[in-house]
């Protein structure tokens, strides 16, 4: 293993090839958001202000970047030390994450020089969605500080600067789980504004609670997800702590999810039962609320559960993108598909092809980011000058 | 039918007591499940 760059021979792979393509989709759409408007590319409207770029670059995003105030809360607060070599890839994939969050919600919003407004010129503290924004502006800082270590690493001579990082790790880490619970939770509490709008199966004062629960689950089942990926094209690139260490963190990290999916179930019962909405389980939004509950939580919290149990790893990594498609299918159930479900056919939202191709983009950008850092900064293992350091 | 809200509250709350006594069994269950072939000197 080597700290230098690794070079592949061809430019020219399928995978560069696809991603070539994404890309300069990507970027004609968005020469067309940003002189043409939102009319041009989307296919929003008064009745339907928020798309797939909420319902899937930001809801899907945060919820799945998770992973971050997850793993570090394990190793640095719960003490689990062992899995000290998962924190960094586990923290770069929440920054991007994030990153890739607020850079998706320019698209939306329009203006990008007015992002910081709302944070340092007209606070709108009354809002939840303020909020948000404020914990995901820290956050996105947190992370970035987080991470940072990595790249002084890599780049060298900067000691002073990484030692003071170091030692703020553990109040980093801390500042990470409360942001983390704030604005999870008040992803879930900006439907609450929305009664009548939201179908009555998926609406529930509970809201912020299962976004956060399922945060949860979903930060852990991606940090599955992704080393098994990371496993798969960057095993050169790691050192035998991360190599010892990879199955019992993906065992243990599926005991986990399995217990908090199991909570959740238990939650999205009580959601039910004191709403009494028995009666909508019996319509066609009710084998669609059956199929992703049981589908794609009840399912995945068994595989995980068996797969630990019988320390079966082939099902823990069956179950972690299953549940992260899960998550997904929640996420887009709440914005989009349960959104609005009273209004006809003709009224309802689809998306465009230009927010597609701008999702992919973003998805793109996100992958590309994560290969270019992981093949040139120590994330998946120990820079040899701080081997023996414990961050 | 429920004539008043009290009717409504008292049916919702009642029924959702029994099924958190039952979940909270459940969660007994699932619990001894998940770790039932842990090793005594486990991990994690």
């Amino acid at each position: 293993m080597s700290t230098e760059n690794t070079k592949n021979g061809s430019l020219f792979t399928p995978f560069n090839i696809v991603a070539g393509i994404i890309l300069a989709a990507g970027i004609v759409v968005t020469i067309m958001r940003f002189t043409m408007g939102l009319g041009a590319v989307t296919n929003l409207s008064d009745n339907n202000p928020w798309g797939i770029w909420i319902g899937f670059d930001l809801l899907c995003g945060v919820a799945l970047a998770a992973g971050g105030y997850t793993t570090s809360a394990a190793c640095y607060i719960f003490g689990f030390k062992r899995f000290h070599a998962a924190v960094r890839p586990a923290i770069l994939t929440a920054f991007l994450g994030y990153a890739l969050v607020v850079f998706a919600l320019n698209y939306d919003v329009g203006r990008p020089w007015r992002l910081p407004y709302p944070i340092f010129y007209q606070q709108g503290t009354t809002s939840i969605l303020f909020e948000v924004g404020l914990c995901v502006f820290i956050y996105l800082t947190v992370l970035f500080l987080e991470y940072l270590p990595a790249a002084l690493e890599w780049k060298g001579g900067l000691d002073k600067y990484r030692g003071i990082l170091v030692k703020l790790t553990m109040g980093l880490t801390i500042l990470g789980v409360i942001l983390s619970t704030l604005h999870q939770s008040s992803l879930g509490a900006l439907y609450l504004i929305v009664p009548s709008k939201l179908h009555p199966l998926w609406y529930t004062p509970y809201l912020p609670v299962m976004f956060f629960m399922s945060s949860m689950f979903a930060g852990l089942s991606m940090v599955v997800f992704e080393g098994t990926l990371s496993h798969k094209y960057f095993h050169h690139k790691m050192d035998e702590d991360y190599n010892a260490n990879y199955l019992d963190l993906q065992f243990a990290f599926a005991k986990g999810a399995a217990w908090i999916m199991a909570g959740y179930l238990a939650m999205k019962l009580l959601g039910l039962s004191m709403d009494n909405r028995w009666h909508y389980l019996f319509t066609g939004y009710g084998a669609w609320w059956l199929f992703e509950v049981v589908g794609f939580v009840m399912l995945p919290c068994y595989c995980y559960a068996v797969g630990y149990r019988d320390r079966n790893i082939g099902l823990v990594r069956l179950a972690a993108p299953w549940t992260v498609v899960g998550i997904m299918l929640n996420r887009f159930d709440v914005s989009l598909i349960a959104f609005n479900w009273q209004l006809s056919s003709a009224e309802r939202y689809f998306p465009s092809l230009g927010e597609i191709i701008i999702s992919l983009f973003v998805v793109t950008v996100g992958v590309l980011v994560f290969r270019w850092i992981v093949t040139r900064m120590p994330i998946f293992y120990a820079h040899p000058a701080y081997k023996d350091s414990s961050h | 039918m429920f004539n008043t809200l009290q009717d409504l509250m008292l049916h919702n709350k009642s029924l959702t007591y029994v099924l958190m006594a039952v979940v909270l069994i459940c969660f007994i269950g699932f619990w001894r499940f998940l770790t039932g072939r842990e090793e005594r000197n486990r991990r994690y």
